[in-house]
């Protein structure tokens, strides 16, 4: 599950990343025309709309791409940076950009390109950008109650419109590509070139069918999560679903086995519930963990039964039902719940007259239970909840 | 050497969306550019002024945020490095490297100057208070779908199209 880094790129080879990912970027700036101003501000006065063809089908492309990797599970959203939003700061802030940019002729990214290939109108662009971030930091005193007022946190545009993503997506990408085709009609005119509504030739007709598949993707990548927690609400399924059980007395016998090292216990009822009594080896975890990269990544010792305990079994099997959809393996509910284990196993009354050669042994085998795990019990120091390192990547400027 | 035509702006949207999206399944964060330019100014003023930046609270916030190393090693620092081989590669490649002051038709060079300078000083300030300029908040933004970053862009671009009549002198 990404990101990749920190643990499967170390921070030092991520500056290695950083300035290949610089090299790619940059060529693809210069390759678009981004390295020269006459064309950046052309689509400000309608004679060229370069820079908004490549900025949205770059921006709704990775967009649905972010969709694609949460629909498959593959990214995790809690770790990625997600720019947080001071209101007045980022409309301020961006108007002041805004006339930067008529001004300037160059964003700071572009400037870069084009000073690269030796644009000197960018390079005292540049300079200006290091004296603008000079007032900034020396007066900052001036504008640090704009900088941080109106915070709202991290927000995603879909819970501050209280929309689904996919909606949201869908929107943008069809007004990109409405955009696209009216800027179009836009240029011809202001250029005064001939206007041909809808010239379907090769290049065009690959753009629509790419525009077309991305809409598609756009409202077929619905969060994996999203998709997962609404399955667990039909009861039928989730009692359906082969999983694998174990009885009470198999984690009873487990427990007492001093040996036992394969076991993982994952509690899944609440905090409160969980300090005032559990079982030796086990860990808190919500439901959250499971779609989380690190908590989850201890469900993944190999030759390990992960049994899933909740009060009631019905719970277990919707976590577990999760789990298995996750695609974790060697993953168990226990039968009947931790109410059955509570009354058969702790509460067990031995049977009067026992009938059988079974029923003596469960009998024998209860009650030496019951004398030892309450021990077992009192000894366990509880882990407490699963444990989380990682934080957010910082990102931004 | 004749200068080569620009890529279509589609394919060149379409590589730059794997590429940022790529930058996000890998780093967890998306591309940026302003930012290099103020660990560059941190770093510049440490050289310059150390006392300086330990009584004044812009540095200090910067310090806190990024703890312990110095403002050069930082993940946008070595991605802007990567533009600027990036770029110049591919000015090489298509025959664009030039020594160029540009400007529009009807503009003066000392109006393009100071256009140019007083520009960039605005997106100095700007893109602190945004948090992020065009990449590392519109762009990135807009791909993580963050509420702050679209109305960066938003705001960026609405402001340009603003300002863009009164300023047309310096364009067309």
């Amino acid at each position: 599950m990404g990101p990749l880094v920190p643990d499967i790129i170390s921070t030092n080879l991520n500056y290695i990343v950083a300035l290949i990912i610089g090299i790619f970027f940059g060529m693809i700036l210069e390759q678009a025309g981004f390295s020269t101003s006459k064309k950046l501000v052309g689509l400000f006065y309608g004679y060229d709309f370069t820079v908004l063809r490549v900025f949205f089908t770059a921006g709704v492309t990775a967009m649905v791409g972010v969709l694609g990797l949460l629909h498959f599970g593959l990214l995790d959203i809690n770790l990625i940076y997600i720019n947080p939003t001071y209101i007045w700061s980022a409309i301020v802030g961006g108007l002041i950009m805004g006339l930067g940019f008529v001004l300037g002729g160059f964003c700071p990214g572009t400037s870069v390109c084009a000073a690269a290939i030796g644009k000197i109108d960018a390079m005292i662009f540049i300079g200006g950008a290091f004296i603008g971030v000079l007032i900034f930091a020396e007066g900052y005193p001036l504008f640090e109650s704009l900088y941080k007022a109106s915070y709202i946190g991290n927000p995603r545009i879909s819970e501050t419109l209280g929309i689904s993503p996919n909606l949201f997506a869908f929107l943008l990408t069809f007004i990109a590509l409405v955009a696209f085709y009216v800027v179009t009609l836009i240029e011809k005119k202001v250029n005064k070139e001939e206007i041909r509504f809808l010239n379907l030739n090769r290049t065009n007709a690959i753009i629509a069918g790419g525009g077309i598949l991305l809409l598609i993707f756009s409202v077929t990548f619905v969060e994996k999560k999203s998709t997962l927690l609404r399955m667990i609400e039909d009861e039928n399924l989730v009692r359906n679903y082969p999983l694998k059980e174990m009885t009470v007395d198999e984690l009873a016998f487990r427990l007492l086995d001093k040996n036992e090292e394969r076991l993982q216990i994952i509690d899944f009822r609440n905090e409160k519930s969980y300090s005032e009594w559990s079982l030796p080896r086990s860990t808190l975890f919500t439901r959250e963990n499971l779609f989380e990269k690190e908590p989850a990544q201890f469900l993944r010792y190999r030759h390990t039964d992960n049994l899933f305990v909740a009060e009631d079994e019905l719970t277990e099997r919707k976590m577990a039902v999760l789990a298995s959809e996750m695609g974790f393996k060697n993953i168990k509910i226990l039968k009947g719940g931790l109410q059955k284990f509570r009354k058969d196993i702790l509460g067990f009354e031995p049977i009067a007259e026992p009938k059988s050669l079974d029923e003596q042994w469960l009998n024998r085998f209860r009650t030496r239970a019951k004398a030892e795990i309450p021990e077992l019990i009192r000894k366990n120091k509880p882990a407490g909840p699963v444990k989380k390192k990682q934080k957010r990547s910082l990102g931004g400027c | 050497m004749e200068e080569n035509k620009y890529m279509n702006p589609y394919l060149a949207g379409f590589l730059l969306g794997l590429l940022l999206l790529s930058t996000i399944y890998i780093t967890g964060r998306g591309l940026g550019a302003s930012g290099a330019i103020k660990s560059a100014v941190v770093a510049g003023v440490e050289v310059v002024a150390p006392s300086h930046t330990s009584n004044t609270k812009f540095y200090q916030e910067y310090s806190k945020e990024h703890e312990g190393t110095s403002p050069l090693m930082n993940w946008l620092v070595f991605e802007v490095v990567g533009v600027l081989i990036g770029a110049f590669l591919s000015g090489l490649i298509s025959g664009r490297l030039d020594l160029k002051f540009e400007k529009g038709p009807n503009a003066t060079t000392r109006m393009r100057f100071w256009g140019a300078l007083i520009g960039g000083m605005l997106w100095g300030i700007g893109s602190q208070l945004g948090r992020g300029c065009t990449s590392g908040a519109a762009l990135s933004g807009m791909a993580v779908m963050s509420t702050g970053g679209l109305l960066v862009m938003i705001s960026i671009f609405g402001g340009a199209y603003g300002f863009a009549y009164f300023l047309r002198k310096f364009w067309i």
